[in-house]
């Protein structure tokens, strides 16, 4: 043997005789697990805490350079985009990082909830890691905060205007949170002592008793059918087969969490390198209000929820509904604590996880469109569309003017481009007859501002000089139901 | 060797230092925890965040117009950096009557933008918008833009304000 590896050997059994580390974790590492569990379908919780690991490792490394104070955080995020050594990519990285963790957790969520994981004896691993859940959300909220640009400003707001329609205690919540009454220095201080002391403590406490439960109760077996969970007999049943029919965790399961491991982490890597650094987006002066703020993605969709609600449900929806569902979320294993896992046992399971799924990516999907925003500048960055201006008479010509100058565009397109918060204009005229169209712009409804104060009558004619003019040549115009019908030849 | 662990619960003397190591530990609990929670809590306080501030003199809004103005958060501390600065619009309706809104969006507090020739306001986030006298026009706000109190004095026009107008706490 080498003299080398001798002398690590000996210093390795120097450690190893006072601390006994290895023999007190081989065991743990070594503990059988079903056979059937060593399957790529086990690999996301690993793959979260090797994620976790890395936001860890990147955030102290941000912590070095970012200053957690109101008037030079934006500049120190700035600072490590452009001149910091590698600044950018450790930025990147974190970011890329949260948005892998809070991916990764919920395909984990979603894979032990199918597999029956949280049925008894493991209920309590569930509602731990439904903690870890809300907790991991927590910190991609703060964590979007220490951004301290304008998303990040009006994003605060958003999260205090939302905490204000609680009962009573509304107004103590909000300065609670901020740290003051209004979004300023104090506020920032506090979401990053919540972001970098608090949540990750609990975060670390919280994954030392999920993983303690895991190991303690052993891995879920792999559903089957028939195979109906049953208190009396579970845990002596599960001993058994793990005995007779188990592989060591370390190295047969092992491996492929392993190489899960680092597949998310060179993921996250390959994103960061490419993608480079998120923001900050804006300074964050709240007096430049030519913001248009935007949630990170994991709350797009409750972003898209608020503009399609309708409001008189907002505040139920946000104050009963929200802490309910996360109530339901930690109650799912005492409602179901035994009985079939295998979820072609279980339709409900299964549909209730495709339901949520697709209303989640669906609302989401819509967040970034956000099709109910006005397009702020589109009266004076966007074109009139040529078509809609050849062979117009002088009044029609005046007519799309005010289109352009009244901001109509900002939520009516016309050739494609403008907003989607109205219907387009294009063929508006197929639709509505002049009386109606008159009707429509002066009293405004069904989520039209009334014009009637802001137009002169003059302004009234040539609008809808030009918009009875906007219909295809081979369509007729739109008829009230008393006009009568011109008799056919 | 018995003696030694009976002893939690009885009147004998180790006993007693049993019951007192419990009983101090609890004290230092809630003489550390009162104040560390009454720090934590100590922003929530009813009446702050309400302070006259001076917005500039009157000339400077021309009548039947509707202009941003900006001022200092009174309760700034020496941090705050831009955020200190805080706008509003401000609508001098002619005279002395004047309407001075929160830009804050009454639905989530996202910033209103003023558009002149329609005459609006209009939310980026939701598509809330508003007549020019802060009532509310379409979209998801359930009420009129925020409204500050406002007062004319030798020629300088000050709004009462300081804190993050919510419907909690309006302005």
């Amino acid at each position: 043997m080498p003299r080398g590896t001798r002398a690590l050997e000996s210093i390795a059994r120097w450690f190893e005789e006072r601390t006994g580390v290895t023999q007190a974790l081989a065991p743990v590492m070594a503990h059988p697990v079903p056979r059937r569990t060593a399957s790529w379908w086990y690999v996301f919780g690993s793959a979260t805490l090797a994620l976790f690991a890395l936001q860890i490792a990147t955030g102290i490394c941000l912590a070095l350079v970012y200053v957690p104070s109101a008037d030079q955080a934006y500049q120190s995020l700035r600072y490590l985009n452009d001149q910091a050594a590698l600044g950018w990519f450790l930025r990147a990285v974190h970011f890329w990082g949260s948005n892998a963790m809070v991916l990764v957790m919920t395909l984990h969520m979603i894979q032990v909830f199918l597999w029956g994981a949280y049925k008894y004896p493991r209920e309590l691993t569930w509602i731990v890691g439904v903690f870890l859940f809300l907790c991991t959300l927590g910190m991609a909220f703060t964590g979007q905060i220490l951004r301290w640009d304008q998303d990040a400003y009006w994003g605060l707001g958003i999260g205090a205007s939302i905490a204000a329609r609680a009962p009573v205690i509304g107004s103590a919540i909000v300065h609670a949170l901020l740290g003051g009454p209004i979004i300023a220095g104090r506020t920032l201080s506090r979401f990053f002592a919540v972001h970098v002391f608090l949540v990750p403590g609990i975060l670390i406490g919280l994954i030392g008793l999920h993983v303690w439960l895991v190991l303690r109760l052993g891995v879920n077996e792999w559903p089957m059918p028939g195979r109906v969970v049953d208190r009396e007999t579970y845990r002596k049943r599960y001993e058994e087969e793990v005995h007779k029919d188990g592989v060591p965790f370390f190295p047969v399961a092992a491996r492929k969490d392993m190489v899960g491991m680092s597949v998310v982490i060179l993921a996250v890597l390959a994103c960061a390198a490419f993608f480079g650094p998120y923001g900050p987006n804006g300074a964050p002066d709240p007096t430049i209000t030519d913001a248009s703020p935007r949630p990170d993605f994991y709350f797009l969709s409750l972003f898209a929820l608020m503009a399609l609600l309708p409001p008189w449900t907002e505040t139920a929806i946000l104050l009963v509904g929200m802490p309910l569902a996360i109530v339901l979320l930690l109650a799912v294993p005492l409602i179901a604590p035994a009985g079939e896992k295998s979820w072609r046992r279980r339709p409900v399971s299964v549909l209730s996880v495709i339901l949520i799924v697709l209303v989640v990516t669906t609302l989401a999907t819509l967040g970034v469109r956000s099709p109910w925003s006005p397009i702020m500048d589109a009266g004076t960055a966007l074109a009139t569309p040529v078509a809609y201006v050849q062979g117009r008479t002088p009044l029609q010509l005046q007519g799309a003017l005010v289109v352009q100058n009244k901001q109509c565009r900002n939520c009516h397109s016309l050739g494609g481009e403008g907003g989607s918060r109205g219907p387009a204009l294009d063929g508006v005229a197929t639709r509505l007859t002049r009386d109606q169209l008159i009707r429509q712009v002066l009293q405004g409804g069904g989520n039209m501002p009334a014009y009637a104060k802001n137009l002169t009558p003059a302004e009234v004619n040539a609008l809808v000089a030009f918009l009875e003019s906007l219909r295809p040549p081979n369509q007729s115009p739109a008829r009230a139901s008393f006009t009568p019908r011109p008799a056919t030849r | 060797m018995c003696a030694e662990h009976d002893s939690l619960t009885t009147t004998s003397r180790r006993g007693f230092l049993f019951k007192l190591g419990l009983a101090l530990n609890a004290i230092a609990a809630a003489l550390v925890g009162i104040p560390v929670i009454g720090y934590i809590l100590g922003p929530v306080r009813r009446s702050a965040g309400q302070e006259w501030i001076k917005l500039g003199v009157v000339g400077s809004f021309p009548e039947g117009q509707t202009r941003l103005a900006t001022y200092e958060n009174p309760f700034r501390v020496a941090w705050d950096g831009p955020t200190a600065k805080i706008a509003c619009w401000v609508r001098r309706i002619g005279g002395e009557q004047f309407q001075v809104f929160a830009v804050n969006c009454a639905h989530l507090g996202c910033p209103v933008r003023w558009f002149p020739q329609s005459r609006l306001f209009m939310c980026p986030c939701h598509g809330g918008a508003y007549y020019e006298d802060g009532s509310r026009a379409s979209g998801p706000p359930p009420r009129g833009l925020f409204e500050y109190e406002y007062q004319v004095r030798d020629g300088q026009l000050w709004v009462r304000g300081g804190q993050l107008p919510t419907l909690a706490g309006p302005v």
